[in-house]
């Protein structure tokens, strides 16, 4: 229960950062941490109490196990993270190259 | 039922496509080019191809690694989806042979080409796939593609809409994913028609509807529709005038409505308070897109506005949920993907002989330009619904089917934007293409061939695209498309009982 508590108040704290923060660097972490929030939530969903590890042998009889299958989907959400995450740094520095600040109250051309 | 091996061609011939260019591109002058006319020409060769096994079987499938569909991925084509795939591959081959002329102003043709691949790819996936953690993936390859596309012109105004673009998407995606791992953890599966028998069986609680909301959110993000419009209309003027016609043309509706039609008919089931936010969604991004336009000096800015407009025409089809609700719905959709590519298309050829998008600067136009004129004209009355034109047909269909309903508010509201729309359309034609030619622009020359010819065959689509409602080409492409509706959550069965 309490790493559903702890996914929900990461998934709320990013959301936070992306909503209120004004800085480019700091709105691209808080979609980090929110995006590693859901990533843990994920893993959590497949652990089964006093489950074991999901490798199979003849020899053993497995009962209870924990469900493989989201940590090899996370692993995909990760690197899908991480690219977004590379672009949108790189788009963060050629904003400061042409404005040079991060600051999104000062990067705002585009309205109406 | 049949299996199917071309399936995965089609997202396999762009993917080829993109990684060819990366490694030719650089070095051979004409080869993007080339490469870019051919796989487009390729996989709206393999839709025609779908169309008519569709035709013959309703329903292919293909088998991922050959592991039958509840544990390994399946790709399914039916009506709706061969429907998808030949509109966005139409747009995309016609968008190419535009962007042929019009990318040669930006250095690196062959990174345009690659992304523009890649995002095709990720939206046929989207399209095909029959795995629901995979049209994640498909979505989160067109959206990063999308999202580079858009500051391809790498000045202040692309960056900053990039960058808000981004922001938004990934936030989308977040909550798309967030409906996935509820859904696993609910239904124990990834499978889309296993998800749809096990919802069936063990019914849905609490969890579906918390799901539902979070796709809706996420989808409706992509769709743009409006309390999620914001980064629409900076996104889709920034970005070069291709890209806008493919991100306003076929990307939100790839990415969006397709989206939330596939899952909430096929997987979840509709319900009436499913339909009826729809409903609600579309008449609220109706009427804010229309009024919002109306007031935009910028071509696209306008133009982009315009879209949230149409998209909202759409989705109030599809809440209808009649079988003639959904016939309108998918028909505007085509539509909407036809004209409104035109219109971008066309403001990019203005902007590439004049250099300004701003209306106030234009004027005259019509006999400098005579040929971008005349198609932006066809593009523009089909978008406000004058009578031979195609947006006419589908309005009314969508009109009529929200009478038939016993919507009449629905049918008032969607009549009066319609008018509103006539105004922008009217607006945009009077300050641009019509009145006096101002002094600075008498030098200006029309278009190269290729974009006229781009331009030309969306306007000709344009003008005869009411002949898809007759009886016989209507059998063909739009019912198929529609039964999928109907079926709902019985598709899943059919495929599931089949496999077994």
């Amino acid at each position: 229960m309490a790493v559903y508590v702890l996914c929900m108040v990461l998934f709320c704290v990013g959301i936070y950062a992306v909503v209120s923060k004004r800085n480019l660097i700091r709105i691209i972490i808080g979609i980090m941490i929110s995006e590693n929030a859901v990533n843990l939530f994920f893993i959590a969903t497949a652990y089964r109490i006093g489950g074991r590890s999901p490798i199979f042998s003849p020899l053993t009889d497995v009962q209870n196990m924990v469900d493989p299958l989201p940590h090899a989907l996370v692993l995909t959400a990760i690197v899908i993270g991480l690219a977004t995450t590379a672009l949108m740094v790189a788009l963060a520095m050629r904003l400061h190259e042409k404005y040079g600040t991060f600051d999104i109250a000062q990067i705002r051309e585009l309205r109406g | 039922m049949i299996h199917n091996d071309l399936i995965p061609l089609m997202v396999g011939v762009p993917l080829a496509g993109a990684f060819l260019n990366a490694l030719l591109g650089r070095k051979l002058k004409g080869v993007p080019d080339l490469l870019g006319i051919l796989c487009t020409m390729g996989t709206l060769f393999l839709g025609f191809v779908m169309l008519r096994l569709v035709n013959a079987h309703h329903v292919l499938l293909f088998e991922v690694g050959n592991w039958p569909p509840p544990i390994g991925i399946a790709m399914v084509v039916d009506g709706l989806t061969v429907f998808m795939l030949l509109t966005v591959n139409l747009i995309a081959f016609l968008v190419v042979l535009y962007s042929t002329n019009y990318m040669s102003r930006y250095t690196q043709k062959w990174q345009f080409y690659s992304l523009f691949m890649l995002m095709l790819a990720g939206m046929n996936g989207v399209i095909v796939t029959g795995d629901i953690f995979n049209l994640f993936v498909y979505l989160e390859i067109a959206a990063v593609a999308s999202y580079a596309l858009v500051a391809f012109g790498t000045e202040r105004q692309e960056l900053e809409a990039a960058f808000k673009y981004a922001v938004m998407g990934s936030l989308g995606s977040m909550f798309v994913l967030l409906g996935v791992v509820w859904m696993y953890a609910h239904t124990s599966t990834l499978n889309m028609a296993d998800m749809a028998m096990v919802l069936r069986d063990g019914g849905s609680g609490e969890i579906v509807l918390l799901a539902s909301v979070l796709f809706l959110v996420g989808f409706g993000l992509k769709a743009a529709l409006v309390p999620f419009h914001a980064w629409l209309p900076d996104a889709h003027p920034s970005a070069p005038a291709p890209i806008s016609a493919m991100l306003s043309g076929v990307l939100i509706k790839a990415l969006g409505v397709y989206a939330i039609c596939r899952l909430f008919y096929s997987v979840f089931g509709i319900t009436w308070e499913l339909s009826t936010i729809l409903l609600t969604l579309g008449t609220v991004s109706m009427c804010v897109g229309v009024l919002l336009a109306l007031k935009q000096w910028d071509m696209k800015r306008l133009l982009a506005y315009s879209s949230i407009s149409q998209v909202g025409y759409i989705m109030i089809g599809i809440g209808i949920g009649t079988p003639l609700g959904i016939l309108a719905a998918l028909f505007h959709l085509f539509n909407h993907s036809v004209f409104k590519s035109l219109l971008f298309l066309g403001s990019g050829a203005v902007e590439y002989a004049t250099g300004t998008r701003d209306l106030r600067k234009m004027g005259g136009l019509a006999r400098r330009m005579p040929l971008t004129a005349g198609t932006s004209m066809a593009g523009s009355m089909s978008l406000a619904g004058i009578p031979p034109f195609a947006g006419f047909w589908s309005k009314l269909l969508i009109v009529v089917a929200a009478v038939q309903a016993g919507l009449y508010g629905y049918a008032i509201i969607a009549i009066v934007a319609s008018i509103l729309t006539l105004a922008y359309v009217m607006k945009m034609m009077r300050y641009g293409f019509l009145g006096n030619l101002p002094e600075r622009l008498k030098g200006i020359k029309d278009v190269p061939a290729m974009m006229k010819l781009s331009m030309s065959l969306l306007a000709l689509i344009c003008i005869a695209g009411g002949l898809l409602l007759l009886p016989q080409v209507r059998e063909l492409f739009l019912t198929d498309a529609s039964k999928t509706f109907k079926a709902g959550t019985e598709l899943a069965f059919r495929i599931m009982s089949e496999v077994r």
